[in-house]
């Protein structure tokens, strides 16, 4: 499409704008929160036309909400996408991403370097709750996922900057082989956010984020959201969930209908109408309100992150630190290409020790948060190996790059200095 | 002009402008995109006259219909136009010819040969676009199914301009 005009806004203004005009119906400045279920129809026309797609408007939460709509163009706008689906957390986002494309027997192609929990949900629940197939490549070769596509793959799956090793994809070599196959390469960019990586820039027809991190950034609301490019033709037979007549709308062809966009518009009408996972218009306003400063907090999250990352190398209890931010770095090539404005603020390094000296350190920091998350203001710490990865055998531990001796942080927004002295003194007793 | 882009200013003037819009490839199928933008823009206040021939002697939306733009009693304001870029041309020129002061060809449509004859003859020419997106974007509709309407505005959107407009 070429709707952007030659005089577009910088990305900062577009974070505090998009999406977020004065609300129509009261001028108020802030987004509201619209915390009601449903919206009461003109008169039964007006419901038909809602009911049938052929008027712009809210009927139920489920399916659209003023205050969640807010959230989904700013953050489609960001993205440099044409629309976007708010859902209750990233988890569900991915499902709500996939759900239009797959069918049972159908197959996914994915990164074998994700976020533990994705691989949990792509290698589990979905063959045994959906019938799809997932098979896990090593991303770091793009001719690992030529090589795994079957004329029943709909789609690939990649993490822009993933979670936790510090491991950046070549989005566009990737982008290439999922055009070559006809069917979409889907990127979950929650690590990078907007701000430091577009993956729409570099080819990827969906991306998909957990608001839940960087995005609300202050660990107070639980939300994700798809946005599409809107550069798909769905219409090559491999999608009939989008090409061909849907029952549900007395055969609405959401493809022929809706053109470019057919996706977000499904998304909503379809997907939220009947998975419903919808994200909670409280989290919504959270989220609206991070975004807003997200430029700011990730320029500083990156600094931080770079000078523990930097002071942690220099440490004699630090094995190995793996941020794709330092020279060293294999992955530090890309990171320039795709990260050029930072590695991001989360990422692994290795104790000399191992179980025991890892379990000591997440216990002796006074200034880190021990717990599951990351993108928050508060810098966070885990040990994999006795949390998140604990029910893993020696060699799932290996695969999963969570050996005993790792520790994974989220570089927080307090001041530098306090962040290094609390990690100096916690390796410093490890002794 | 280019057509590359259109400013929103430009598109929010002829938007405001017109008031009735001729239809030429409508049908009275309604899962098809030509009737979702006939039924769109009829509730936002425009009259939307069917141009097909495989529908004379029937109705869309309480509109009679007509076999071509010369069977039509008085001159729409714009032609919208869903055909291909090749047929969509001729029927540019045609409406020119007739002298329809904007003509519309749809999203995925461009014809930058007939647009320049059409320009000619004194018509605005918009191409690739769907005024019903247009009019969600522009009047903040859009985005509230989540939609990127690319708008930037610290004013309160009068959502109905246009149609207290005409
Ligand atoms: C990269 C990545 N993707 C997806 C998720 C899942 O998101 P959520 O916890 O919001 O469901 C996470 C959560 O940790 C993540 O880090």
């Amino acid at each position: 499409m070429t709707d952007e005009s030659p005089r577009s806004f910088g990305f900062e203004t577009r974070a505090i704008h998009a999406g977020s005009a004065p609300d129509p119906a009261t001028g108020a400045r802030a987004t509201p929160i619209y915390q009601t279920t449903s919206f009461v129809f003109e008169d039964v026309d007006e419901a038909a036309a809602l009911f049938n797609l052929q008027k712009v408007g809210f009927i139920y939460s489920r399916l659209t909400n003023p205050t969640v709509a807010v959230l989904e163009e700013k953050l489609a706008n960001l993205e440099g996408g044409v629309g976007g689906t708010c859902t209750s957390s990233g988890h569900a986002a991915q499902i709500l991403a996939l759900f239009p494309l797959m069918g049972p027997g159908d197959e996914l192609v994915a990164s074998k370097k994700l976020y533990g929990g994705s691989l949990n949900q792509f290698a589990n629940s979905f063959p045994r709750a959906f019938g799809w197939k997932v098979t896990f490549v090593d991303p770091d070769d793009p001719e690992n996922f030529r090589k795994a596509i079957t004329p029943r793959t709909k789609a690939l799956f990649i993490e822009s900057l993933a979670n936790p090793g510090g491991v950046v994809c070549d989005i566009r070599a990737i982008a290439d082989v999922a055009d070559a196959a006809g069917i979409p390469l889907i990127v979950d960019n929650t690590m990078a956010t907007p701000y430091l990586c577009r993956p729409i820039e570099h080819g990827a027809t969906l991306v998909v984020h957990s608001t839940t991190k960087f995005l609300s950034g202050h660990g107070n609301s639980v939300g994700g959201i798809v946005i599409d490019s809107g550069k798909f033709d769905w219409r090559n037979g491999k999608f009939p969930a989008l090409s061909e007549p849907e029952p549900g709308y007395h055969g609405l062809r959401f493809a022929d209908t809706f053109g470019h966009l057919a996706f977000t518009i499904h998304g909503h009408a379809i997907g939220l109408r009947d998975l419903g996972p919808s994200m909670a218009p409280l989290n919504a306003f959270l989220t609206i309100a991070g975004v807003e400063t997200l430029a700011l907090r990730m320029e500083r999250h990156c600094a931080n992150a770079k000078a523990v990352a930097e002071f942690l190398k220099g440490h004699p209890a630090v094995a190995w630190v793996n941020y794709a931010g330092l020279p060293d770095s294999p992955y530090h090539a890309l990171a320039k290409r795709y990260l050029p404005n930072g590695a991001g603020a989360v990422f692994t390094f290795g104790l000399k020790g191992g179980y025991e000296e890892g379990v000591r350190m997440v216990e002796s920091v006074e200034l880190f948060s021990h717990l599951a998350n990351i993108g928050d203001t508060r810098s966070l710490i885990i040990h994999p190996a006795s949390t998140t990865h604990r029910q893993l055998s020696p060699e799932g531990l290996k695969a999963a790059g969570a050996t005993p001796d790792v520790i994974r942080i989220s570089v927080g927004l307090e001041s530098v200095d306090d962040i290094i002295a609390d990690l100096d003194r916690a390796l410093n007793k490890l002794g | 002009m280019t057509h590359d882009w259109y400013p929103d200013d430009f598109i929010r003037d002829v938007l405001g402008r017109v008031k009735t819009i001729a239809v030429v490839g409508a049908t009275d199928n309604e899962v098809r995109a030509s009737f979702y933008v006939t039924k769109y823009m009829t509730d936002k206040g425009f009259r939307m006259i069917p141009v097909n021939p495989g529908l004379v002697g029937k109705e869309v939306l309480g509109e009679k219909a007509y076999a071509s733009l010369k069977d039509l009693p008085e001159r729409p304001d714009m032609v919208d136009i869903f055909r291909n870029a090749e047929a969509a041309g001729a029927v540019a020129v045609e409406a020119a010819e007739l002298g329809v002061p904007v003509i519309w060809m749809q999203l995925g449509v461009r014809n930058d040969e007939a647009a320049a004859k059409a320009e000619a003859l004194g018509a605005t020419v918009i191409m690739n676009r769907c005024p019903k997106i247009e009019y969600a974007r522009l009047f903040g509709e859009i985005g509230r199914q989540g939609i990127n309407s690319n708008i930037i505005t610290t004013k309160k959107r009068p959502v109905k301009a246009v149609k207290k407009l005409i």
